[in-house]
């Protein structure tokens, strides 16, 4: 039997919790082959961490308790392995990289000392370690390697960090790579680049690589075959292409329906009168300067999509339209009269037309106030929109066009799931009848199903209430179905502003078409063409 | 895309009283805490009109009598003092006395405290910096010393001992609440707030101090066995509470000269200061989970095993 490399036989995984035993994984069976990348897709909750975790030998036990199943690597069965040979497994047999490298490497100690570790622990000689180290540097592309081994964490970005822990894993040259969503907290650019250096040594190494992921994006352009979780439940497997284009499972089904970018494109209406106008806003933040001059114009009822990376100034240029921050210099006409240099009473006032809808609806809202206190704490700060008698009466008209029930009233926000927190950060933002909700990376932490809902409704709303949005992301197929005119951003500068039409089709500046080619395609044969293109611009 | 739900099922929740009821039930050590307490608090209430007499009778012929001498009367098993008075009554006279500076000064120190920390934390940097200064002019001093001074211009009572304990122990709290302030502020849902147009006000008493409290609330309590030994080493050095009055502080002072001979003298009332500072950190630390929604479900599920 040992014909695969890995194979994961009948895993079964629960955890003992406060609602009682919980089943993580049940009865699933999984298997990979060397020089072959496995994806293990599945939304948040659904499982997919948990069968690698069992691998790297990560579950806390208790209150984790494997109740069925073997792991065998090259045909020896990890779990029933003694605790000094399973040391000698992790990091030598099989690596790991996850989500969020700064979490993941010790701030206090060098780059350098941190692979010379793992080097180390592991029996390599010191000497033979430093050179090992720098070599691996050098491998995974990070600039100026030999002075990069004397820097900290925090003195790379993000795709570099990322890097650092894949040259981290592969330092003892591992047969199996777990990638545990290794791309979701990085820029689309760098995703793409990363994902290509892991193929590459993928190449050069014959390793296997097992990628959990949310995305089918991701999936579309590495992995060779797939694995579908729901509930801790595998739904579906088969090659990467078998299950796209012929979706067996109903749970497969919605989530490729789910993924962005395939409806129709807004045509938007003819330009009236603005209702709000910005011109040439500045901030800088010491000598760093964040926006660099922005102008543009919002029609009622019009969705502007602004869309950028990381440090691209959009959550700043956010905050400033809120007077959460302060600009520089510029002007922002609401209705022709200036954010700006309004007063502290008329921007009480404006509060009731200006929303907004914060990324990750866990922490904006308060978690010690109940649903109904959360949404009537609105007309608690402007008494005049509603009489005191009629609130429970409006918090439940309110939660109910959100898709919610008039049950949920009573509750804390930890008691709902992602989703349906964002819901209520809707309805709190509606409860004041604005007339322009800001959406900062409104859907960003949610899953790609549960994001699809919300941008639903939030297309829902604007049609019945006209009510305007600015829509902040850094992902482009999600304001793609949505959005009328996008605003791509680019280090505090506005590189393309157009309709969604022209943005998407005949994008004019390269920045904007890198952004849209590193955009991964869920469908395979679509993300294959983009990579030979990509190549090719490369070559 | 329909806009179904998915969610797991949500409890109902009983009204409040009974919740805290049940929690309380589940906790066992803090049922034991709030028993001792409600005891404690009886005590403090008719202690000084019950034993007062006896308590302050001396009794030459039974200097430092052991405790645990089970023929005389209960009061006597704990033993007497260097003046022969029985030790229980003593204490449970003294329980008054030292759970009114005690938690004086402590229900003092800890508003006032949170209140500037608050302010301090929330307002202009210019107010932050005087607040902060006063803070650390107070902490720089010798707290006794303060105490020495104040109390030999005002005068020895019970309120001015309260004021001058509760002054030495607002930095802690000042310091505590701004640190927390500072960062709670730059949370979420304070930003969310913001944007609503709540007030400054609304936001520092709606938002931020109940995140705050429960850090405090535990500060607090342990600051309650510093208080009461603070007073006892004030009574010694001659300017906190004065014999014939009499506190647990003050007695184990006044048992330090006998600790080779006599044990008992201070250890009596060492245990009931250690017994009730233990107590209400139970109590506190029972507080904290039962009133944190997101915690709440530790006591919840506790009382289903149980019973």
């Amino acid at each position: 039997m040992a014909d695969h490399l890995l194979e994961v036989r009948n895993l079964s995984v629960e955890f003992h919790t406060a609602v009682g035993v919980v089943k993580a994984v049940r009865n699933i069976s999984y298997h990979l082959d060397r020089g072959e990348t496995l994806a293990i897709l599945g939304e948040s909750g659904s499982g997919k961490s948990v069968s690698s975790s069992a691998i790297m030998n990560l579950i806390d036990m208790p209150p984790g308790r494997i109740s069925s199943g073997e792991i065998l690597l090259d045909g020896v069965d990890l779990l029933t392995m003694p605790a000094h040979e399973r040391r000698q497994v992790n990091g030598r047999r099989v690596a790991m990289i996850f989500q969020d490298p700064l979490s993941h490497l010790n701030p206090v100690y060098t780059v350098g000392w941190q692979i010379r570790e793992a080097l180390t622990t592991h029996g390599t000689a010191a000497a033979k370690a430093a050179s090992e180290a720098l070599r691996l540097l050098t491998r995974v592309g990070i600039p100026e390697p030999e002075r990069s081994l004397g820097k900290y964490p925090h003195e790379f970005s993000g795709g570099q960090r990322q890097r650092v822990m894949i040259a981290m894993a592969l330092a003892l040259r591992p047969d199996l790579l777990i990638a545990d969503e290794p791309t979701t907290a990085l820029d689309v650019t760098v995703q793409a680049e990363v994902l290509a250096l892991l193929e590459e040594l993928q190449q050069e190494t014959g390793m296997a690589i097992l990628i959990i992921t949310h995305d089918l994006g991701v999936v579309a352009e590495v992995a060779d075959r797939v694995v579908v979780m729901e509930k801790g439940v595998l739904v579906e497997t088969g090659t990467v292409r078998e299950v796209y284009k012929n979706p067996q499972h109903p749970y497969t089904k919605k989530l490729i329906a789910a993924a962005p970018g395939k409806g129709d494109m807004h045509a938007p209406a003819a330009r009236v009168e603005p209702v709000l106008s910005v011109h040439d806003v500045r901030k800088r933040y010491g000598s760093f300067e964040a926006l660099k001059g922005i102008s543009f114009d919002l029609m009622p009822g019009e969705t502007m999509a602004v869309v950028g990376e990381s440090g691209s100034g959009k959550s700043t240029l956010a905050r400033i339209l809120l007077r959460l921050d302060e600009p520089d210099s510029g002007k922002a006409l609401w209705k022709g009269r200036d954010l700006f240099t309004m007063s502290p009473a008329e921007l009480y006032k404006l509060r009731r037309d200006l929303q907004m809808v914060f990324q990750d609806p866990t922490q904006s809202l308060n978690p010690r106030m109940t649903v109904y206190q959360l949404i009537s704490e609105a007309w608690v700060i402007h008494p005049d929109i509603l009489p005191k008698a009629r609130w429970r009466e409006r918090v439940a008209e309110l939660l109910m066009q959100v898709g919610l029930g008039p049950e949920h009233m009573g509750r804390y926000p930890h008691q709902f799931s992602g989703g349906q927190r964002q819901r209520i950060a809707i309805a709190r933002a509606l409860a004041l009848e604005p007339q322009l909700i800001i959406c900062d990376e409104a859907v960003s932490a949610l899953d790609v199903s549960v994001q699809a809902q919300v941008i639903a409704l939030l297309d829902k709303l604007r049609k019945e209430m006209s009510i305007a949005f600015i829509f902040i992301a850094h992902d482009l197929p999600v304001v793609r179905d949505f959005a009328d005119h996008v605003m791509v951003m680019q280090k505090g500068n506005v590189v393309e502003l157009g309709t969604v039409r022209d943005v998407f089709e005949t994008p004019r500046q390269d920045y904007t078409r890198a952004l849209l080619a590193a955009g991964l395609d869920p469908d395979p044969d679509v993300q294959a063409e983009h990579r030979a293109a990509r190549l090719q611009r490369a070559s | 895309m329909t806009l179904v739900t998915n969610d797991s099922v949500i409890l109902e929740e009983p009204p409040f009283v009974t919740r805290m009821w049940r929690m309380l039930l589940a906790d066992k050590f803090a049922l034991c805490a709030v028993i001792f307490l409600v005891f404690i608090l009886i005590l403090a209430i008719i202690g000084p009109s019950w034993l007062g007499d006896l308590a302050t009778k001396q009794n030459l012929r039974g200097r430092n009598a052991a405790p645990f001498d089970w023929q005389r009367g209960w009061v006597w098993w704990m033993g007497a003092d260097a003046l022969g008075r029985p030790l229980l009554a003593r204490i449970i006279v003294a329980t008054q006395n030292t759970l009114m500076v005690a938690a004086g000064a402590v229900a003092l120190s800890a508003v006032a405290g949170t209140f500037l920390g608050l302010i301090a934390g929330f307002s202009s940097p210019r107010v932050n910096q005087v607040i902060m200064r006063l803070a650390d002019v107070i902490m720089s001093f010798p707290s006794l010393l303060i105490a020495v001074i104040v109390l030999y211009i005002l005068g020895s009572s019970i309120l001015n001992l309260m004021l001058v304990l509760a002054i030495t122990r607002i930095p802690v709290y000042l310091r505590t609440t701004r640190a927390e302030v500072l960062e709670i502020r730059e949370r979420m849902f304070v930003q969310a707030a913001r944007v609503m147009g709540a007030s400054k006000n609304r936001i520092l008493f709606r938002h931020i101090l109940p995140v705050v409290l429960p850090t405090l609330t535990t500060l607090a309590t342990l600051d309650f066995a510093y208080v009461m030994l603070a007073e006892s080493a004030l009574s010694f050095l001659g300017i906190g509470i004065q014999p014939p009055e009499i506190t647990w502080g003050l007695m184990i002072s006044q048992g330090r000269q006998y600790l080779t001979n006599a044990w008992w003298l201070s250890f009596w009332p060492g245990l009931a200061i250690i017994l009730t500072t233990m107590s209400l950190n139970l109590l506190s630390n029972w507080l904290r989970i039962a009133l944190d929604p997101v915690q709440r479900w530790r006591l919840e599920m506790k009382g289903h095993k149980n019973g």
